[in-house]
């Protein structure tokens, strides 16, 4: 790459860091008005978060059952078995449960919210509303954004609960180690700092990731191949910004 | 009503406008004409405050609409209906949601005094059965009604219409121009109608622009422009390849171009 091309790409890289830092900013004003139509940001945590339930739950429950299996083998050449409850639990709460709740919502609604409102706005829906004096910011995005926001720290808590059941269905029913001593390990070591790590993470996912639907979304090119390309930034932006975000909050928490 | 001065407008570099001056009257109907990419579309995102000239004047309802606030903006086009070519209709919502949701965002009017309003203007474009359809479900010319029903459903002083004519049948087109017709004459709604079907808007314009090359090449009453001895005026109106306006996207020589080989 020759120097110009790559003063160019960085000047590029650093636009599209501004248009997105304004496009937050004008996001957040608009969450005041839409904050008075309760309906639309309900129908909004029902479509990022209700649709998506189903392979939240489902991924919860495998990954749990695998932190089961692993744990079991990991911990017995230790001979610590019993703490198979403690491991689940913190490796869920603080990390997996909200990573990979983050991946998800980012695969299943991120992507249907740059869809939806790229295709809004290629067939001039979005126009249409400027021109009958409606803010879309207000009326598309807000609402948008406070659904993906609300549901996925939801999303990532059905995750963390389905996940222990899965560890302790292996761990417990199918290894054989205690059941009192699977839950009683969680409950003495799992604090409520942990508890506050997990929900301040899937709080962040949440924002990161529906910002960048919605922000790709609305900025998407009014054309079939815009909005392919806008579904897949936002897929490809929130997965590593996800994990990036969590190096950095674990690093804060420690 | 609404009054273009001297615009010049350009996108990328490239000039749309260049001097334009259109002159709207109150309770006209008022066609721009003018080929594909004349910017005839700019020229409504101009007057609904959407865009602003580089240069010029845009007078909406007398106020020069560049220069006023966003809340301004949006009350000046709280008085403007407007009619997109494809309709856009909310996708998400069924038709009579979609003709009270202007008035559902703007007005606290109980719900029975909106589904009085909403079947009434769904009545004048003849569609009030089809009130619990969603938008997929129409045929593109149902569709462009229930979006005029949506336009004039909070009652506008101007109505834009882009090129409302594009695509229909023959009897949903009839139906267009009848009920552009019936708006201004029955609730001397003013419309500025763009659209390049000369022979449609003859029938019910007023007055009529024609538009090239980023400015008004003619002006005056359908049968005014038909009498014209321009030769712009007579290609248009003719709908003739040859003549001021260049059909040909510029390419190099044909002949050479076909000899030459697979290059270029």
């Amino acid at each position: 790459m020759s120097g110009a091309a790559r003063h160019g790409t960085v000047l590029e890289g650093l636009r599209k860091t501004g248009v997105t830092g304004i496009f937050f900013a004008r996001l957040l004003l608009a969450c005041v008005p839409a904050l008075a139509r309760p309906r639309l940001i309900i129908a909004q945590i029902y479509n990022a978060g209700g649709r998506s339930l189903i392979i939240i739950m489902l991924s919860g429950l495998f990954t749990g059952m695998v932190i089961g299996l692993l744990g079991q083998d990991v911990l017995r050449r230790f001979g610590a078995e019993t703490a198979l409850g403690t491991l689940a639990a913190l490796g869920l709460l603080k990390e997996l449960g909200p990573v990979l709740t983050s991946l998800l919502f980012a695969g299943r609604a991120g992507t249907a919210l740059t869809s939806e409102i790229g295709l809004m706005r290629a067939t001039d829906q979005l126009t249409a509303m400027e021109v009958m004096a409606v803010n879309p910011m207000s009326y598309v995005a807000a609402p948008r954004f406070l659904g993906g926001l609300i549901a996925m720290p939801l999303l990532a808590a059905i995750f963390n609960i389905i996940g222990l059941y899965g560890a302790q269905l292996v761990g417990v029913q199918l290894l054989g180690i205690d059941r009192g001593v699977y839950w009683s390990q969680m409950q003495s070591s799992v604090g409520i700092r942990d508890v506050t790590e997990g929900i301040v993470k899937s709080l962040v996912f949440g924002a990161v990731v529906s910002l960048i639907a919605v922000n790709e979304g609305y900025h998407a090119e009014p054309t079939a191949e815009g909005v392919g390309l806008a579904t897949t930034r936002t897929v490809v932006a929130s997965s590593v910004l996800t994990l990036l975000l969590d190096y950095m909050l674990t690093a804060v928490f420690l | 009503m609404v009054d273009v001065r001297d615009v010049h407008y350009a996108i990328d570099g490239r000039p749309i406008f260049a001097g334009l001056n259109i002159r709207v009257r109150r309770g006209l109907i008022t066609a721009v004409m003018g080929p594909s990419g004349t910017g005839k579309t700019t020229l409504l995102r101009l007057i609904t405050g959407q865009l602003f000239a580089d240069s010029g004047q845009v007078l909406v309802f007398g106020r020069d609409i560049a220069s006023l606030s966003t809340s301004h903006v949006y009350a000046a086009r709280r008085r403007m209906g407007m009619l997109f070519q494809n309709g856009a209709l909310l996708t998400d919502i069924d038709v009579f949601d979609n003709v009270a949701f202007p008035v559902r965002e703007h007005t606290d009017l109980p719900e029975s005094v909106i589904r009085k309003l909403v079947l009434t203007k769904l009545e004048a474009v003849g569609l009030r059965g089809a009130a619990h359809l969603m938008p997929a479900e129409l045929s593109g010319g149902m569709a462009r009604r229930v979006a005029l029903a949506r336009a004039i459903v909070m009652d506008p002083e101007v109505l834009l219409y882009d090129e409302p004519f594009v695509g229909l049948d023959p009897i949903s087109l009839g139906v267009i121009l009848r009920l552009i017709k019936q708006m201004n004459e029955a609730l001397g709604i003013t419309s500025i109608v763009v659209s390049h079907d000369v022979h449609e808007l003859a029938t019910i314009a007023d007055q009529s622009y024609l538009l090239s090359g980023g400015s008004v090449v003619a002006a005056g009453t359908p049968q005014e422009l038909a009498r014209s001895d321009s030769e712009t005026v007579h290609q248009f109106m003719t709908g003739s390849a040859e003549g001021p306006v260049r059909f040909h996207y510029p390419a190099p020589d044909y002949a050479s171009q076909l000899l030459g080989g697979d290059e270029g």
